[in-house]
């Protein structure tokens, strides 16, 4: 896969405007977080479009993880976590208790900031969701790893060694295979927690062309610290910021917009690295 | 210089408790390896033990501690699971099972003995066997077993427990396919710990196996284990110390032979559903 960079400018934004039909693909309307009585996260309302890459930017602890935890209930798992307000997603509200987990975490896939990759071989490591969603056939699962290993540029690198323990891969190949592994349910969603931020400079460059070509295929969300990516990257932007000890979501718009006039002045003063 | 005198008495210590190992294993040489030989292995003990060999000992004991292995085993590692990965740290219950299972795993093995003579061997009817001295040993070995896997469960990597959670994975699904393959060096750890036990119990098993030394017909006969052996040797039977130290000669390399045998199972299966390396 070719190293260099595709940078999202003013002019390339546009062009990238054909895959990206602002259609909502999840509404959040009113969002708030707590964690026993503290509350992390006020008031969100955004929406996230369908086929198109949303950046969550903000400094560290303004509630960017949570809110993109809430999206797919991986709240649940934080003991004393509770969510209130409403995420819209096929017109059914996520957060509404009764609902089918697995099947909304099949829909909208997560990526870790470190790579997790099960301690089982590479091959395992894909066939085991398959499995799990009832592919039984080994061709048919032999072929969709296959598929969703050139997506994301591990086949030429891993093809000759899929019983290797995944683990023994480098970070950023590990990182893409954590990407083709919820690839590999076909989800519609992909929610990513600073997908780079633990990789090498030429890993998170592969890492991130990978998450371009997504565009379009996946609707994507992504947390990132570092503004230049998301500034390459996204269609749309999210600025957080704490507002009187309690995460808030400042601006939210189209990236080029946020980066170049920020409308609120604490936006214009992190994206300018003046806060933050 | 506080560093080479650290060092010093790290080896120190090692090398004692390497010259106590070695101080009683000599012991044991002195007449117990005249004894040794593969007959004693094969033939069964006449004149109360001091002639003749230990096959039909080492058969119960064989027997005791499959029993105990197949009830602990499932059982330990289903409540190490729920206490691990299905209740919260704080959840009432878990805290009150938790706190059983640290007084158990206190509480002396004759107690343990007399509850199996007087509930599985009594209440339960099954007499002096090898059932009854297996299930009171499997109960006697379950406290630390189940808070060793439990450990080792908790100390599991969480971002696998994420990433299984992301993939909409049903929970007993990720547990039964990464996490308690991942848990493994934990879980044969405390298996280890509760083979030994077990297979040096002797106060727990008077009461609710017997000291027949007959060879057992079924687990429902009585059966007598080798450590019942050694110890009825050594203090009943006059004349019998050579017997005695060439048994606990064999109880010491069953032990050691199980060990080992946990251990390259643990490497066979780790190498290959998990990786080599995962320790890092």
């Amino acid at each position: 896969m070719a190293l260099q960079t595709k940078g999202f400018t003013l002019g390339q934004l546009t062009e990238a405007k054909t895959c990206c039909e602002p259609i909502p693909h999840l509404s959040v309307h009113n969002l708030s977080v707590k964690y026993q009585h503290k509350t992390v996260l006020e008031n969100v309302n955004l929406d996230i479009y369908k086929g198109c890459i949303t950046a969550l930017i903000g400094p560290s602890g303004c509630g960017k993880t949570s809110f993109l935890s809430t999206l797919n209930r991986m709240t649940d798992m934080i003991a004393g976590a509770s969510v209130s307000g409403k995420v819209l997603f096929h017109d059914d509200n996520i957060l509404n208790q009764p609902i089918d987990l697995l099947t909304l975490r099949r829909q909208i896939g997560m990526i870790f900031q470190k790579p997790n990759p099960f301690p089982l071989s590479i091959y395992r490591n894909l066939a085991l969701p398959l499995r799990e969603i009832g592919i039984k056939d080994k061709q048919l699962i032999d072929y969709k790893i296959e598929t969703v290993l050139k997506d994301v540029g591990l086949w030429q690198e891993v093809h000759h060694q899929l019983d290797m323990t995944a683990t023994k891969l480098s970070g950023g190949q590990q990182q893409r295979l954590c990407i083709a592994r919820a690839l590999v349910l076909e989800p519609e969603i992909l929610l990513m927690d600073e997908p780079c931020s633990a990789l090498d400079p030429i890993s998170s460059a592969v890492v991130e062309d990978l998450i371009v070509s997504l565009r379009g295929r996946y609707t994507v969300v992504i947390v990132t610290h570092n503004l230049a990516q998301a500034k390459r990257v996204a269609n749309y932007a999210g600025f957080f910021w704490m507002q009187e000890r309690v995460g808030k979501l400042v601006e939210f718009g189209r990236s080029q917009h946020l980066f170049d006039q920020p409308q609120n002045e604490l936006t214009a003063a992190f994206v300018n690295g003046r806060k933050g | 210089m506080a560093e080479r005198l650290f060092q010093a008495g790290i080896w120190c210590a090692a090398l004692l408790v390497l010259m106590v190992l070695f101080w009683l294993v000599q012991g044991l040489l002195d007449q117990g390896l005249a004894k040794l030989s593969v007959d004693f292995l094969f033939s069964q003990p006449q004149n109360a033990g001091r002639d003749g060999g230990i096959s039909s000992i080492l058969v119960a004991t064989l027997l005791i501690l499959a029993v105990t292995l197949l009830v602990a085993l499932p059982l330990g590692l289903a409540s190490a699971v729920w206490l691990a990965e299905f209740t919260a740290t704080h959840n009432f219950w878990a805290r009150k099972v938790r706190l059983a299972l640290d007084v158990m795993a206190g509480v002396p093995s004759i107690v343990f003995g007399l509850f199996g003579y007087a509930f599985f061997s009594l209440f339960l009817g099954m007499g002096f066997s090898i059932l009854s001295g297996g299930l009171t040993l499997a109960c006697m070995i379950l406290p630390v077993f189940i808070r060793t896997c439990e450990i080792g469960l908790r100390s599991v990597n969480n971002s696998w427990r994420q990433g299984a959670a992301a993939l909409g994975m049903p929970k007993i699904k990720a547990v039964w396919f990464i996490l308690l393959p991942a848990a493994l060096p934990a879980i044969s750890a405390g298996l280890i710990l509760g083979i030994g036990r077990a297979t040096a119990e002797t106060a727990a098993l008077m009461f609710t196996s017997g000291y027949v030394d007959r060879m057992p017909g079924s687990v429902m006969d009585s059966g007598r284990a080798l450590s019942v052996h050694i110890y009825d040797l050594s203090m009943n039977v006059t004349g019998g110390d050579a017997a005695a130290q060439a048994s606990a000669l064999i109880l010491l390399m069953i032990i050691m032979v199980l060990n080992m045998l946990a251990y390259a199972i643990t490497d066979l299966w780790l190498g290959r559903r998990v990786l080599n390396g995962f320790a890092n």
